[in-house]
Order: C-alpha cells, then sequence, then structure tokens
C-alpha cells in the first residue's frame, strides 16, 4: 500500500508533469507569435496577420489549460507540502509571489487583449501587447526556476533553531544561484524548441496535403529558422546543466552516469548499459573515454566522484546529523546555553542527513547500525530510471536537431519541394519535445531525491500532516478531471488544425468555398 | 523599517490583495454563476461572457498572487490554512480549473449541448469557490483545531464536514451572494435591453439580502462565538514562532478592537451602506454607481473580518496558545522588506496596465455584436 509521502510525491509528481504539457509550448508560440506579427507590422502583408490569429488560436485552446493546471500547483505547495512551506517558506515564497506580480499579471491581462484587442487597439500597440504577453511567459519561468533551483541547490539562507526554519540570508543570491541561471535558460529553450517543432509539424502537414501552401512555407519558414536556434541552445544550455551538476549536485551526476566508483581522471562517459542498483554496479556497459570528465568538469584533470564514495560520505554525514537532531531537541527544550548553540552551530548542517533516519527510527540520536544503513541506502536515488530517462532526453534532442537542420536547410534555400519524407518525420516527430522536457523534468526532480531541498529537509519530513484517504479522494478526482480535459483539449487541436487558417472565416483559404452553414457558425 | 510596521504594512497587503480579488475576480465570478439565471438565450449567455472574457484572466490572479504572498509573508498561515482545510482547497481548486477551460472552449463549438455542458462548468466553477472561501472564513472566526509539534509540524485535527456548521454556511451564502452581486452590477455597466432590465431587477434583490445576512452574521458573532485574545507572551518586534504566547477564549472578543477604537465601526457600517447602494442605485438603473457601492461593501466585509480578529489570522481552537497573528506567523524581517520594495514597484504598474485595458475595452456589448462577430468572441 502506498503511504502519505509517496501519495503526496506521486500527486505532485502528476500534476507538475501535466502542467508541463502545455507550459513548454506557451512559452515557444507566444515568442513565434511575437516574431510572426512583427512581420506583419514591419511588411503589411495580411497573410502575416492571419498566422499570428491562426497559430493564437491553437496556443489559447493550450494556454487555457496552463492556466488551470497552473493553479493546482500554485497552492499544492500548502495542501500537500505543508512542513516544507513552513520550513522554508520565508525564502521560496518570495520568487513565487513575485513571479505573481511580475509575470502572471502580466502576461494573462495582455491575453485577452492578445485575443479581444485586435479592432481596439492600433498595429503597433497591439504588437507590443504581443511581445509584452512573451515577456510575461518568460518572466514566469524566470522565477518559477529561480524557486526549483533553490530547492535543488539551497544558497543564501541559514537555519534558525529558534522559529525551526531556513531564514534568508541574501536575496541576490537566491536569485543569481548558478543552478537557478542555467535550469532558466536550458528549459526556456526546450519550450522555444517545442513551439518550433510544432508549428512544423503542422505545417508540414499542410505541405504534405497540398493545401493551404503559402501560408504553411511562411510558418514553416519562420519555425525553422527560430527552431535552429532553440534546439542548438537547448543542446549547448543542456550541456552547461550537466557541468553544473558535476558542481552542485554530485550525487544526481553520478546516478545519472551510474557511476558507481570514483574513475581516475579524465573520466569515461557510460553511453547505454543496464544500472544495477542491489550489486552496486553497470552490467553491459559502453563507454566512450574522456567525454564525462569533459561534459562534467570541462577538464582532464579532475575527478568525478562516484556514487560508492559519495555513500561513504553520506554515513559520516548522517552520523553528524544525529548529534545535530540530538542538539537541537536540547535547544528548543529551552537548554539554550552558549555551549550548546556552539556545538549545534558545528553540526547543523548535516541537520538534515539526520532526517534521514526519520523513516526509519522515532528515536534519532540513538538510531542502530542497521537503521543508519538503511538510511544510508535511502539517500541516493534509483539508478535505473535516472540514467534512462536522461539517454532518452538528448536522444530526442538530437533527433530533433537533425530534423530541424535538414528543414532549415529546404528553406533557406527556398527548396521548391521539401522532400516528403522530411515532412512525413517532422509530423511524426511532433511528441520527440514532449517526450525529452517530461524526461528531463524527471531527471531534475527524481535526481534530487530523497531530498525536498536539497541536503536540508528529506522528501519525508517535507509532507503535509494528511490522510491516505485523503489523498486517495483528491489524487482520483483529480486524475478523472485532467483526463477528461486533455482528450477535450486534443480533439480541440485537432479539430482545428484539420480546419486550417479556414478556421478564421477570412474567405481566403483551403476549403473555405465549400464551406456549410455548419462550420461557417462556429467561432 | 521596523519589524512591527512592516508586519503591519503586510497586513494591510494582504487584505489589499484580497480586496483586488474580491473586486476585480468578483465580477466575473459573479457573472459566471448568473450564466444560467440571466441568459436566457444563447447569444444572451455570450454577452455576458464575452463582457469579462477579456479580463478574467487577469483578474483570477489577484487570487494566485494572495496565494503567493501569503506564502512568501506568512509561511505558517499558507501552510495551516491550505493543508487543514485540504479537501475543501482541492473541491475549491477543481472548481477553478473548470474556469478557463470553460471561457476558451464554450464557443469554440457550435453544438448546443456542448455550449450547455460548458454553461454548467462556469456556473460551478464560479459559483462554488466564493462559496467555499466564505465558509473557510467562517470556520477562522470559529476557530479551527490545529497544533504545532515540536519540530513545528502542523497537525490539523478536524474533520471536513466540521466545516458546514451553521455559521461558516451563513459565511458562504453571504460571500456567494456579494459575489453574484457584484456580477450582476458590472452587467448593468456593459449590457442592454433585456440581459441589462433583468440584472438591474436582481440586483435590487441581493443589495438587501447581502445587507441583511451581513447584519445577521455579525449579530451572531457578537452574541454566540467565543473570540480569541493574547494574554501573554507576544513580543511584536520578535523574530518568533507561533508557539511562545498564551491566547484566552473569551466571549464577545472578536468585539472588542471596536470598543477600544469606535472609529473603527465605521467600516461594517460601510459595508452595510454598500449592500443598500447596490440596491438603491440598481433601482435609480444607475450602473457605476451600484458596481462601485457594490465594490465597497465586499472590501468593507473584508476589512470587517480582519479588523474583527487583529491581531488572529488563524486562532486555534484545540490549543488556542498556537493561534497565528500577524504578529508572529510572519516570515523574516529580510523577505518581508524585500517583498515590501518588490509590491512598491510592481503593483503601481500592474493597477496601470490593467487599468488601461479596461478603459480600452470600455462599452457595452449587445447582441448583435456578437452574431457580427461570432467568429471572433467567445
Ligand atoms: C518553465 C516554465 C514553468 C514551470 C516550471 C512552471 N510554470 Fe506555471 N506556468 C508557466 C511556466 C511554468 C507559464 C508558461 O507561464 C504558464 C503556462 C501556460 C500559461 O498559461 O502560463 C504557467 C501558468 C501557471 C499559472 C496560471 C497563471 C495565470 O493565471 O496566468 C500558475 C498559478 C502557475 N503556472 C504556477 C506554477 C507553479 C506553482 C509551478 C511550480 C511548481 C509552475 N507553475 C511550474
Ligand atoms: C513543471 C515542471 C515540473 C515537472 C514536470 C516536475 C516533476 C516532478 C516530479 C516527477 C516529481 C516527483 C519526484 C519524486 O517524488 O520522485 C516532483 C516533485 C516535486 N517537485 Fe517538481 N516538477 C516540475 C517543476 C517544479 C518546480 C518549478 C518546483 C518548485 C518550484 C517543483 C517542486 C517540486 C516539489 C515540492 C516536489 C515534491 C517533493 C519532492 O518529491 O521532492 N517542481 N516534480
Ligand atoms: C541534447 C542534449 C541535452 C543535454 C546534455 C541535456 C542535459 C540536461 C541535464 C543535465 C538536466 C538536469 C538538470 C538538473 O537536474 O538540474 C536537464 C534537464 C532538463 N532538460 Fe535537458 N538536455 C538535453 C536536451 C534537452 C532537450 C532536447 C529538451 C527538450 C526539448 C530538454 C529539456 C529539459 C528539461 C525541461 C529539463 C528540466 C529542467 C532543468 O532541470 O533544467 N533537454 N537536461
Amino acid at each position: 500500500m502506498l503511504d502519505v509521502i509517496e501519495l503526496s510525491r506521486l500527486q505532485f509528481a502528476m500534476t507538475a508533469m501535466y502542467h508541463f504539457i502545455f507550459v513548454p509550448l506557451t512559452l515557444g508560440l507566444a515568442v513565434i507569435l511575437a516574431i510572426m506579427e512583427s512581420v506583419y507590422v514591419m511588411t503589411g502583408k495580411e497573410i502575416y496577420r492571419d498566422m499570428t490569429k491562426f497559430w493564437g488560436k491553437l496556443f489559447g485552446i493550450n494556454f487555457a489549460l496552463g492556466v488551470t493546471t497552473g493553479i493546482a500547483m500554485e497552492f499544492q505547495f500548502g495542501t500537500n507540502w505543508s512542513y516544507y512551506s513552513h520550513y522554508v517558506g520565508d525564502v521560496f515564497g518570495a520568487p513565487l509571489a513575485i513571479e505573481g506580480l511580475m509575470a502572471f499579471f502580466l502576461e494573462s491581462t495582455l491575453v485577452g487583449m492578445f485575443f479581444f484587442g485586435w479592432e481596439r487597439f492600433s498595429k503597433r500597440q497591439h504588437l507590443a501587447i504581443t511581445w509584452l504577453m512573451a515577456l510575461g511567459t518568460n518572466l514566469s519561468a524566470l522565477w518559477i526556476l529561480i524557486a526549483n533551483g533553490w530547492m535543488q541547490y539551497p544558497v543564501g539562507a541559514e537555519f534558525n533553531y529558534e522559529t525551526m526554519r531556513m531564514e534568508m540570508q541574501s536575496f541576490a543570491e537566491v536569485v543569481f544561484s548558478p543552478v537557478a541561471q542555467v535550469k532558466f535558460v536550458h528549459t526556456v529553450s526546450a519550450g522555444y524548441t517545442t513551439g518550433a517543432m510544432f508549428v512544423l509539424a503542422i505545417s508540414s502537414y499542410y505541405l504534405l496535403k497540398g493545401r493551404d501552401l503559402p501560408f504553411a512555407r511562411r510558418s514553416f519558414a519562420i519555425a525553422s529558422a527560430f527552431g535552429l536556434a532553440s534546439v542548438l541552445s537547448v543542446i549547448v544550455l543542456g550541456d552547461e546543466s550537466g557541468y553544473e551538476l558535476g558542481d552542485v549536485q554530485k550525487v544526481k551526476l553520478a546516478a545519472i552516469e551510474s557511476e558507481w566508483e570514483t574513475q581516475p581522471a579524465p573520466a569515461a562517459f557510460t553511453l547505454v548499459g543496464l544500472p544495477n542498483q542491489a550489486e552496486q554496479r553497470t552490467d553491459a556497459a559502453i563507454k566512450i573515454p574522456y567525454m564525462m570528465g569533459l561534459i562534467a568538469t570541462r577538464s582532464t584533470t579532475e575527478e568525478i566522484m562516484g556514487l560508492k564514495d559519495l555513500l561513504v560520505i553520506h554515513e559520516e554525514r548522517i552520523r553528524s546529523g544525529m548529534q545535530a537532531v540530538e542538539l537541537l531537541t536540547e535547544l528548543r527544550a529551552g537548554n539554550d546555553t552558549a555551549e550548546n548553540r556552539a556545538a549545534f552551530d558545528l553540526v547543523k548542517e548535516d541537520l538534515g542527513y539526520g532526517w534521514l533516519l526519520m523513516p526509519f527510527t522515532d528515536d534519532i540520536p540513538n538510531a542502530s547500525e542497521e537503521q543508519i544503513q538503511l538510511a544510508v541506502q535511502s539517500s541516493i536515488p534509483k539508478v535505473a530510471p535516472l540514467f534512462w530517462s536522461f539517454r532518452i532526453m538528448v536522444g530526442c534532442g538530437f533527433i530533433m536537431l537533425v530534423l530541424i537542420a535538414f528543414a532549415f536547410y529546404h528553406s533557406a534555400k527556398r527548396t521548391e519541394q521539401i522532400p516528403p519524407w522530411l515532412l512525413k518525420a517532422l509530423l511524426f516527430g511532433l511528441p520527440l519535445p514532449w517526450i525529452a522536457s517530461e524526461a528531463g523534468w524527471f531527471v531534475a526532480e527524481y535526481g534530487r531525491q530523497p531530498w525536498a531541498v536539497g541536503e536540508l529537509l528529506p522528501t519525508s519530513v517535507a509532507a503535509s500532516s494528511l490522510s491516505v484517504s485523503q489523498l486517495l479522494i483528491s489524487m482520483v478526482a483529480i486524475t478523472l478531471l485532467y483526463t477528461v480535459f486533455i482528450v477535450i483539449e486534443m480533439w480541440l487541436m485537432v479539430h482545428f488544425t484539420k480546419k486550417g487558417p479556414a478556421s478564421l472565416h477570412t474567405g481566403k483559404y483551403h476549403g473555405e468555398a465549400l464551406a456549410t452553414t455548419e462550420s461557417s457558425k462556429g467561432a | 523599517m521596523e519589524y512591527e510596521v512592516l508586519k503591519f504594512i503586510w497586513w494591510l497587503l494582504i487584505g489589499v490583495l484580497f480586496i483586488g480579488f474580491a473586486v476585480t475576480d468578483g465580477f466575473d465570478m459573479g457573472v459566471g454563476s448568473l450564466l444560467k439565471v440571466l441568459g436566457k438565450t444563447d447569444d444572451e449567455r455570450r454577452v455576458m461572457i464575452n463582457s469579462v472574457a477579456p479580463h478574467w484572466d487577469g483578474n483570477q490572479v489577484w487570487l494566485i498572487t494572495a496565494g503567493g504572498a501569503l506564502f512568501a509573508a506568512w509561511p505558517p498561515v499558507y501552510a495551516t490554512a491550505f493543508s487543514g482545510f485540504y479537501l475543501a482547497m482541492m473541491v475549491v481548486l477543481m472548481a477553478l480549473f473548470l474556469r478557463p477551460i470553460g471561457f476558451d472552449y464554450r464557443s469554440k463549438l457550435d453544438n448546443p449541448q456542448w455550449r450547455s455542458n460548458w454553461d454548467w462548468a462556469l456556473t460551478i466553477g464560479s459559483s462554488v469557490p466564493p462559496l467555499i472561501i466564505g465558509v473557510a472564513f467562517g470556520n477562522l472566526l470559529l476557530g479551527v483545531p490545529f497544533h504545532f509539534t515540536e519540530i513545528l509540524a502542523i497537525q490539523y485535527t478536524g474533520s471536513f464536514f466540521a466545516l458546514l456548521n451553521p455559521f461558516a454556511l451563513l459565511c458562504g451564502v453571504l460571500s456567494l451572494l456579494m459575489f453574484v452581486g457584484q456580477g450582476s452590477s458590472y452587467l448593468q455597466m456593459k449590457t442592454t435591453d433585456q440581459l441589462l432590465a433583468r440584472a438591474q431587477q436582481l440586483s435590487q434583490y441581493l443589495g438587501l439580502i447581502c445587507a441583511a445576512l451581513f447584519v445577521l452574521a455579525g449579530l451572531w458573532l457578537w452574541l454566540a462565538i467565543p473570540g480569541y485574545v493574547v494574554t501573554g507572551g507576544l513580543d511584536i518586534s520578535a523574530n518568533a514562532s507561533a508557539v511562545n504566547k498564551t491566547v484566552a477564549i473569551e466571549a464577545g472578543a472578536w468585539l472588542a478592537n471596536y470598543g477600544r477604537w469606535p472609529l473603527l465601526l465605521l467600516i461594517p457600517l460601510l459595508g452595510i451602506l454598500g449592500f443598500l447602494g447596490l440596491s438603491f442605485f440598481s433601482w435609480r438603473k444607475n450602473g457605476w454607481a451600484a458596481f462601485i457601492s457594490s465594490s465597497l461593501a465586499l472590501s468593507s466585509v473584508i476589512l470587517t473580518i480582519g479588523v474583527s480578529m487583529f491581531p488572529f489570522v488563524l486562532p486555534s481552537s484545540s490549543n488556542p496558545n498556537h493561534s497565528l497573528t500577524m504578529w508572529d506567523a510572519t516570515s523574516t524581517q529580510t523577505t518581508l522588506m524585500i517583498m515590501f520594495v518588490v509590491v512598491c514597484i510592481f503593483v503601481p504598474i500592474v493597477l496601470s496596465y490593467t487599468a488601461w485595458t479596461y478603459f480600452k475595452m470600455r462599452g457595452r456589448l449587445t447582441t448583435a455584436d456578437i452574431q457580427n462577430n461570432s467568429h471572433s468572441l467567445y
């Protein structure tokens, strides 16, 4: 049977991954819409306005579910992770609130003007609205990833035993955290890639069908240029993420690589293999010499620590964490002598490691050897899922690079007939950016386990004191609703894609001469 | 800035965010709740939906930002309220899910069944949240059963059904009806003909009913619901957790602040006048004045709750000493200061572009507008 912690994790994972089905498309399409509308304002050609409006319709269908699922995220920290919220709210709440004030207001207020303001604003004003809306989505990504970056790698905060929470020391350190920065650029370019692949795939569909050719060619051209820049940056910046991990999240990096032993520098990169957690080794590994060292340390001389050595370090820290827990109890019981405080200050960095024992014993300071060993084993995530999802993400990235590069080549050369195999590949490649993004988040979040906040707060301590039945009720209800929503959303997407720009009812596009009374009334 | 001054400013700012939510999202929720009540034909319902279509999303951000601000400024309140009221919160969230897609998808197809289903979705999505938020505020006044453990983990010991007591339900109904009144007064500014006449009619009743319910709730509070008072151990300028003070439960304590500062009585009084103004101006067919009165009433009701409970925000009925107050449930001085600066910069910016969009979208909508722009409107 699942317990409260597992159910809470499952619910959060499910709602977050669902939210991130819509987020990347919003991020990418918003920018593409702004580019298309800019071309319209610069050239005055109506077809570019129609492009903005048609892709805008699809954008709207997606955006609605982005907002819906975002609402759930905003409140779930409080509902499901109340200890977490209390423990780190002083630091973590700030970027979330700033996101609302700086980004959500902007994007949500202007999205209404984007759709309903075509007649009420001048051309230039409307263009400004579209760009500001795109800016809003990007700012939203920035602040939420600052928040997420902090829970991956908490900086600029200090534990206060009197208030039992992390307290902000330096906001600048939180905002300019290197982890947050690499996450932001990698995630945002993943979004841009998603937008580009979406427009490319649907344009390819029209080109294959031989319909709305001028419209599809122009959309294809914009998306392939934008897409090439995006996919290159997502790959380069993904590599940057790997480098950053080598610095600050060594466990995650080692798990992604299924590196059990510390390798002498420069380390080899395991291309594929079968991670074996029980025996702590990787079977049937195919390795590329030097690669890993280069990715993670940018040098040929630094070592990369393997999981076995990391576990040894964890064991030491858990033992010191046991003292921290004991001293904390003393301090909170009123024994806050200078001596106790000084002793606590020495070990308080390891308090979270002490709490890793929470699932195994009620009496942490006197945990048995066996319990300590269990906690040590729980201090690293399962390796195989991480190992494979990382490779899925990277694989998708390289396939998209190839596809988009070809698309760009043909569109730049203005080839008369783009080869049908490429169009088909682009059409069927549509799911790739989503698979990559979900795999990427899985790596980032599952790879953070067992920590809710890196090395500070174990996930098992972070949850609310709910009952299993409460969680089951909410899970079942959310799952049902989300399933209905996505079915409707996909159906509408397909419906409007098939109608194509004719759904604008300008009288200029494929199928409009045939328009029946039925389709001429629908919006 | 002094820590206690900052704490007080944040108490006001949280109030401002809730008022922003009630006044703006209030009217689109009101309109959504009335969809099946006032809109007799599809075109009329589309007039109603399109009167709020450009704005509802921006309005809803007041609620989202209020959530974020609670998290940043009062983390224990964010954590306790939302995990304590878990299932109620889930119902609110799920109702809120229905709105964005309802607005956006409803008119995308011409099928009457499709549209009618989404009309129900919008009705539920717009009426359930104000109802439950009202019930939650009612329960705050009654006290909520929770306490903290040694490491300050929150233990909630109540049940979902205990939330549904008579006083809280009264608050829920008042909250729903005042949102509906906000919606129907908004429609008086944005619609014409039959729809306008119906909105004027309905608003007249709503104003009177809300005034009566508000007075009733006030009397109930005064006569039958004990309040909370801090009796010691509270250092308002300290960075302390909420478990160090002592608190007593006393009859009539929720009205003590009015005894101490009688001028505060103006706030509930303005609430009553606002509701009556809603009725009066709707009768005089002055939509603008009706909307302003209704907004005034909503703001006053929220302030009344805040002032009555001050300094409490989340009293604990099972261990009163663990009650959360605006002095001891806040973030650190550093965080409050940073967030205060952010608010000073961004709230004026948000207000100015929001005002600009309302200005550009001003004017009444008719059913003819809907028919002529059938494809570009919701
Ligand atoms: C990298 C980007 C990204 C990530 C990781 C998240 N979001 Fe998100 N979110 C967006 C990017 C975004 C967006 C692009 O800005 C959305 C998506 C579609 C949309 O309407 O805006 C959005 C919408 C959105 C909304 C609705 C806003 C509105 O009404 O306009 C809320 C409340 C949240 N999100 C909250 C969250 C929370 C609490 C998250 C963390 C757990 C989260 N999002 C992860
Ligand atoms: C939208 C993109 C995101 C996706 C797809 C995603 C995915 C996941 C997954 C798969 C888990 C489960 C990990 C596990 O328990 O094994 C998880 C947990 C969690 N994530 Fe994310 N995440 C996203 C964004 C974020 C962001 C931006 C934050 C914080 C700002 C965040 C905070 C959390 C928290 C608090 C948990 C639960 C506690 C935990 O398991 O540590 N997530 N997420
Ligand atoms: C091809 C080379 C790529 C590399 C080397 C790479 C590398 C990485 C790494 C190391 C992480 C984990 C970061 C962390 O845990 O902090 C990550 C996360 C992620 N990746 Fe990739 N990635 C690549 C391609 C892609 C592609 C093509 C996409 C999507 C279009 C993508 C989307 C994501 C997302 C959404 C995350 C989670 C957010 C984050 O942690 O930054 N990645 N990537």
